[in-house]
C-alpha cells in the first residue's frame, strides 16, 4: 500500500497521528518528471491552507514594516523557521531579516496538528507561500485603488508598494490602516516565477545558530519567570507499579527547602525553591518511596522470538500477482529474517516544561510537537475547558519524534494546578527520560523471494511484526504517561496509528508476484513515533535482502537494483551513487555496501553507501565514510537538507551499530549513556551528501529519508568486509557473537 | 546550609548565597542566569554542561560550587568579546552551520576552545579525542569537526 497524499492528510486529519520528526520536506504522491513550470498541485490550496484559508491566520503586517508569519509547526532543529521565512520573503519581495516567524501557540497560530512526518514544508511552508503571494496581490490591489492606477504599474519591495514611475510609495501598514488582511486565499494565486527567486533554493544560513553559539536563551529549558519554582518527579521502580508509601515529613526534614509534595494516585512530584533542592528531593524520594510492582517483563534476550509469539492483528499491506507459484523448481528461492530492537529518542536535553495555573487558567510552555493536540489531551485529563488552557511551543533539545515532551508538560500541569500562582519549571532527569520516554518499537521482518534464471525477482513475500508507531496524545489523555497513574487513571488506548509499522514495507521495485503482511502486537514497552517509524526497519530488511538476492543472482548490487526499478528519479539517485563511489579502493578488511529507498514510497529518493572497516581481532566495526544521494524535489534550503541528511545518516548509523533498549524483569535497564551508548566522536565517519535538485517538482519530505538505507548500507558493507551477514541489530552485539537465541 | 561564596565567572567576581554542595551548573543557570551550560545528564556523561575551569573543559553538573576556590570559570557567554564579536570557535560553528537543535553546542564550543588552546593544529585523531566526552544526538559531529578545522586554520593560517 502506498501512502498517498490523500491517505496521509486524511489520517492526519482524522487521528492527528503521524510521526517522525526532523524534516523540512513534503509527502505528496508520486509526480512524473515534468518540464512544466506550473506547480502540479495548483488546482487546490496547499497544505494547511485548506483548513485555514484566511491570509491573516498566516501573516500579519507590523507597523515597523516587518511581517510576522504564523506557523503551527515547531522548530525542532530542522531549520523550519528559516525555510518558512525564505518562502514568505520571496513572495513578498522582502529582506529576510524583515520577516519574523512565530512558532506554534494555541489561540495564536494555525492549528497544524503535529510537527511530524516530513510535513512542515508541505503543510506549513506551502500555506505560507500561498498566503504571502495572496497578500502581495491584495496589497497591490489596495495601492492601485488608492492611486487609481493599474496594478501592473506598481512594484512591491521591502514592505512597501511603489509606483514604477515615481517616488510615491505606501508602506504595507499605511495601506492597511491598522487593519490586517482578512480575506481568504483564493485560487488562482499568482506565485513568483522560480527564475526570479532570491531566497528560495539558496543555502541561507539559519540565524538561530548564532544565538545558540552566544548562549542566548533559545530553549524551553532556558525560560525563567519571576518567582519560578523548581520541580522534579519521582517515577516508580517498574512500569505500572503502585505507590505504597512515601514519608512526606521525612523528606521535609532532609530537604527543608521543599515547598510541596504532590501525591496524586501513583504520581509523586516535589516542588522546591532551589533547583538543587528539587534534585536532592528526587534522589531522597527514589530511595524512600515504596512501590508495589506489577506484572514482570519478558526476557529481553528472547525478544526477537517473543514479539512473533504475542497475539497479533494481521493486515495485508499489498498483494499482487500470484504467490502460490513461489514453490517451484525454476530458479532459486531465498529466505531470511531480520530483527530490530527497541530504540530510544535519547534527546541530549531531557524533556522540560514550565506551567502556571493562575486565575483559573493554565499556561504551559512546552517543546511538544503538537500544541493543539496536547491541549485536547490535557483538557480531558484535568477536566478543564479548552479555553482555560494556553499552550506555547518553545524549542527544546532535538526530539526525532514523540519523546517525553508531552509527558513532562502533563506532569508540570498537574504540579502547577496543585501549586497555583507560581510558574513551575519541571526538568526531567536523565534517568526519567531514558526510562520513561516512549521508544521506537522492536520489529521483526521475514522475507522470502524467488529469482528466475536470468536473475530477476519473480516472487516476493514479506511479513513484519510491529507494535504501534504513534501514541501521541492527540486528544487521548491515556497517551500521557502521568494520566495512567493518577487517582482517576485513564487507560492507554490500544492500537495507535498502526500505519507507521508498515511504512516502506512494500519494496519500491517491480516484482510481479508479491505479498506483504503486517502483524501488529502490543509489546512489553511503551512505544511511539521515532524518526521514520517502521521505514527504518523495513528498509533495513528489504535492502539487506536485496543484497543477498543480488549475490545469489551473481549481480552487482547496484545493477541488480537498477534492473528492478522503473522510476527514472529512483534510477538517477542510484546511478549518481554508483558514479560517486566507483573509484573507491578497499583496503584489507574493508567493504562498501549500498542501499536505496524512496521514503514512504511517495516522498524523497535516497541512496546511501557506507564504507566500513572490520577489525576481526577485536571484533569491532569502524565506519569510515558514508555517502548519500538525495532527490527531495524542489529544495527550499540546500544546506538545511544536507545538514539533516548528514545528521540522519550519523544517527541511523548509531542506532544500527550500537543501540538497543535493554530491560530486566521489572523495568528498562538502559538508564543513562553508559547503559545506552550512542555514537561518540571516535565513531563518526566522514559523510558526503549530494543533492539532485529538481526545482520544478514538488518539495518532498526529506528529514527521515536516510534512516533506513543507512542501516542496510552498513550491514551490506560489513558482509563485503568480512563475510558476515548481520540480520539482527545492533551490529556490534552481533559482530561480537553475542547472538540472541 | 547556605553559605556566602564568591566565584569568578567570565572574568568578574560574583557573590552567591548557596548551599556549597550545589553543583556549579545550577548556580550558573539559576543564580547567574546564564544559558550557555546546559543540563543533559547530571552524570558527567554527555558534556552538555561544560565550562572552562582555568581553561580546561570541565563538566559542571556534579562539581560542588563550594570546592571551587580561586579557579576562573568561563562559560559560553564569556567566549564572546566585550564588543560582542564572536570568538574564532563560535564564529566557525556559525559559519559551518554546525548545529541542528543546537542543545549540545555549549559543550562542543567549550571543548573545542579548550582543545585548540592546548593543541593549535590538532589532527583528526586529536580532534576526536578532544571532543569524545560531548554527545550530539542530531548527528552534527561531521560539521562540528569541520568547524574545529576552520577555527584552527584561522588561528594559525
Ligand atoms: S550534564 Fe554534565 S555531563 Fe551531562
Ligand atoms: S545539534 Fe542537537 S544534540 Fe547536537
Amino acid at each position: 500500500m502506498k501512502e498517498t497524499a490523500d491517505s496521509i492528510t486524511q489520517s492526519r486529519r482524522n487521528f492527528l497521528k503521524t510521526a517522525g520528526c526532523l524534516t523540512i520536506g513534503f509527502s505528496f504522491s508520486c509526480q512524473p518528471l515534468s518540464a512544466s513550470e506550473k506547480p502540479p498541485w495548483q488546482d487546490s490550496l496547499p497544505g494547511s491552507l485548506r483548513q485555514q484559508p484566511q491570509i491573516n491566520a498566516w501573516l500579519e503586517v507590523l507597523d515597523d514594516g516587518r511581517i510576522r508569519i504564523f506557523t503551527g509547526k515547531l522548530e525542532l532543529g530542522q531549520g523550519i523557521r528559516t525555510a518558512i521565512a525564505q518562502v514568505a520573503a520571496e513572495e513578498l519581495d522582502m529582506d529576510l531579516n524583515k520577516v519574523e516567524v512565530h512558532l506554534a501557540e494555541t489561540g495564536r497560530t494555525p492549528h497544524e496538528g503535529y510537527t511530524a512526518g516530513s510535513g512542515s514544508i508541505e503543510n506549513s511552508a506551502m500555506a505560507v507561500r500561498y498566503a504571502a503571494a495572496a497578500a502581495r496581490q491584495k496589497l497591490l490591489e489596495l495601492a492601485a485603488n488608492r492611486w487609481d492606477k493599474p496594478a501592473d504599474q506598481l512594484n512591491v519591495a521591502n514592505g512597501k508598494v511603489q509606483q514604477k514611475t515615481g517616488a510615491e510609495q505606501f508602506t504595507f501598514a499605511q495601506l492597511l490602516n491598522g487593519k490586517q488582511l482578512e480575506d481568504d486565499v483564493r485560487l488562482p494565486v499568482a506565485l513568483k516565477p522560480k527564475s526570479d527567486y532570491r531566497w528560495v533554493g539558496k543555502p541561507i544560513p539559519r540565524t538561530d545558530i548564532e544565538r545558540m553559539a552566544r548562549g542566548e536563551p533559545v530553549y524551553v529549558q532556558d525560560l525563567r519567570f519571576p518567582g519560578m519554582v523548581h520541580a522534579r518527579v519521582v517515577r516508580p521502580l517498574a512500569q505500572g507499579a503502585k505507590l505504597r508509601s512515601f514519608d512526606v515529613a521525612a523528606l521535609k526534614k532532609t530537604v527543608p527547602g521543599v515547598l510541596k509534595t504532590v501525591i496524586n494516585g501513583n504520581f509523586l512530584g516535589i516542588l522546591a525553591t532551589e533547583e538543587y533542592e528539587a534534585v536532592q528531593s528526587q534522589l531522597f524520594a527514589r530511595e524512600q518511596a515504596r512501590w508495589e510492582t506489577a506484572k514482570p517483563l519478558p526476557d529481553e534476550k528472547k525478544l526477537a522470538e517473543y514479539i512473533k509469539k504475542i497475539p497479533a492483528k494481521t493486515r495485508t499491506v499489498k498483494e499482487s500477482g500470484d504467490l502460490k507459484t513461489i514453490q517451484q523448481q525454476e530458479g532459486s528461492l531465498l529466505k531470511a529474517s531480520y530483527f530490530k530492537p527497541y530504540h530510544m529518542h535519547g534527546s541530549i536535553g531531557p524533556s522540560c516544561a514550565v506551567a502556571l495555573y493562575q486565575e483559573n487558567k493554565l499556561h504551559i510552555w512546552t517543546h511538544s510537537q503538537g500544541v493543539y493536540p496536547l491541549r485536547e489531551a490535557l483538557k480531558e485529563m484535568l477536566g478543564l475547558e479548552t479555553d482555560a488552557i494556553h499552550v506555547v511551543g518553545v524549542p527544546g533539545s532535538g526530539c526525532y519524534g514523540h519523546n517525553g515532551a508531552d509527558d513532562v508538560a502533563a506532569d508540570a500541569a498537574l504540579l502547577a494546578m496543585a501549586y497555583p500562582g507560581k510558574h513551575v519549571r519541571l526538568q526531567w532527569s536523565r534517568d526519567d527520560e531514558h526510562g520513561w520516554e516512549p521508544y521506537g518499537s522492536a520489529m521483526r521482518m521475514e522475507a522470502e523471494a524467488r529469482l528466475d534464471r536470468s536473475g530477476k525477482i519473480t516472487h516476493w513475500r514479506y511479513d513484519l511484526w510491529t507494535d504501534s508507531h504513534s501514541t501521541r496524545p492527540g486528544g487521548e489523555p491515556g497517551n500521557l504517561l502521568v494520566a495512567r497513574s493518577i487517582e482517576k487513571p485513564f487507560s492507554a488506548p490500544s492500537g495507535g496509528y498502526s500505519g507507521g509499522g508498515y511504512r516502506n514495507s512494500e519494496p519500491y521495485y517491480t516484482i510481479p508476484n508479491l505479498k506483504v503482511d503486517a502483524h501488529f502486537f502490543e509489546g512489553p514497552l511503551r512505544v511511539s513515533a521515532l524518526r521514520s517509524l517502521g521505514a527504518y526497519a523495513n528498509v533495513f530488511a528489504i535492502e539487506s535482502f536485496m543484497d543477498e538476492l543480488a549475490e545469489k543472482a551473481g549481480k552487482d548490487p547496484l545493477e541488480f537494483r537498477l534492473a528492478h526499478l522503473d522510476d527514472e528519479r529512483a534510477m538517477a539517485v542510484v546511478k549518481k551513487l554508483q558514479e560517486l563511489t566507483r573509484s573507491e579502493k578497499m583496503a584489507a578488511n574493508e567493504g562498501i555496501g549500498f542501499a536505496f529507498s524512496r521514503y514512504k514510497n511517495v516522498a524523497t529518493y535516497c541512496a546511501v553507501a557506507a564504507r566500513v572497516f572490520v577489525d576481526t581481532k577485536t571484533c569491532t566495526v569502524q565506519v569510515r565514510k558514508m555517502w548519500s544521494v538525495i532527490d527531495a524535489g524542489e529544495v527550499i534550503n540546500p544546506d538545511g537538507l544536507k545538514n539533516q541528511t548528514e545528521g540522519g545518516m550519523i544517527q541511523s548509523a548509531s542506532w544500527t551499530l550500537k543501540e538497543q533498549v535493554t530491560f530486566g524483569r521489572e523495568h528498562v535497564s538502559s538508564r543513562d549513556w553508559r547503559s545506552y551508548p550512542i555514537f561518540r566522536f571516535s565513531d563518526i565517519p566522514e559523510v558526503e551528501v549530494v543533492i539532485i535538485d529538481r526545482p520544478t517538482e514538488k518539495p518532498l519530505g526529506a528529514g527521515e529519508a536516510a534512516q533506513g538505507p543507512t542501516a542496510a548500507a552498513l550491514t551490506n558493507a560489513i558482509y563485503r568486509a568480512c563475510g558476515k551477514r548481520i540480520r539482527d541489530l545492533p551490529i556490534n552485539l552481533e559482530v561480537r557473537g553475542e547472538t540472541r537465541e | 546550609m547556605k553559605a556566602r561564596l564568591v566565584i569568578e565567572v567570565n572574568r568578574k567576581p560574583y557573590p552567591v548565597e548557596v548551599d556549597p554542595n550545589t553543583p556549579l551548573l545550577y548556580v550558573l543557570r539559576n543564580n547567574l542566569q546564564l544559558n550557555g551550560p546546559k543540563y543533559g545528564c547530571g552524570l558527567e556523561q554527555c558534556g552538555a554542561c561544560m565550562v572552562l575551569l582555568d581553561g580546561k573543559a570541565t563538566p559542571s553538573c556534579l562539581l560542588p560550587v563550594g570546592t571551587i576556590k580561586k579557579q576562573s570559570i568561563v562559560t559560553l557567554e564569556g567566549l564572546t568579546q566585550p564588543n560582542g564579536s564572536l570568538s574564532p570557535v563560535q564564529r566557525a560553528f556559525v559559519e559551518q552551520q554546525a548545529a541542528q537543535c543546537g542543545y549540545c553546542l555549549n559543550g562542543m564550543v567549550i571543548s573545542a576552545t579548550a582543545l585548540l588552546a592546548e593543541n593549535k593544529q590538532p589532527d583528526d585523531i586529536a580532534i576526536r579525542q578532544g571532543m569524545e566526552r560531548v554527545l550530539c544526538r542530531c548527528g552534527t559531529q561531521s560539521r562540528i569537526i569541520r568547524a574545529i578545522r576552520q577555527a584552527a586554520k584561522e588561528a594559525n593560517p
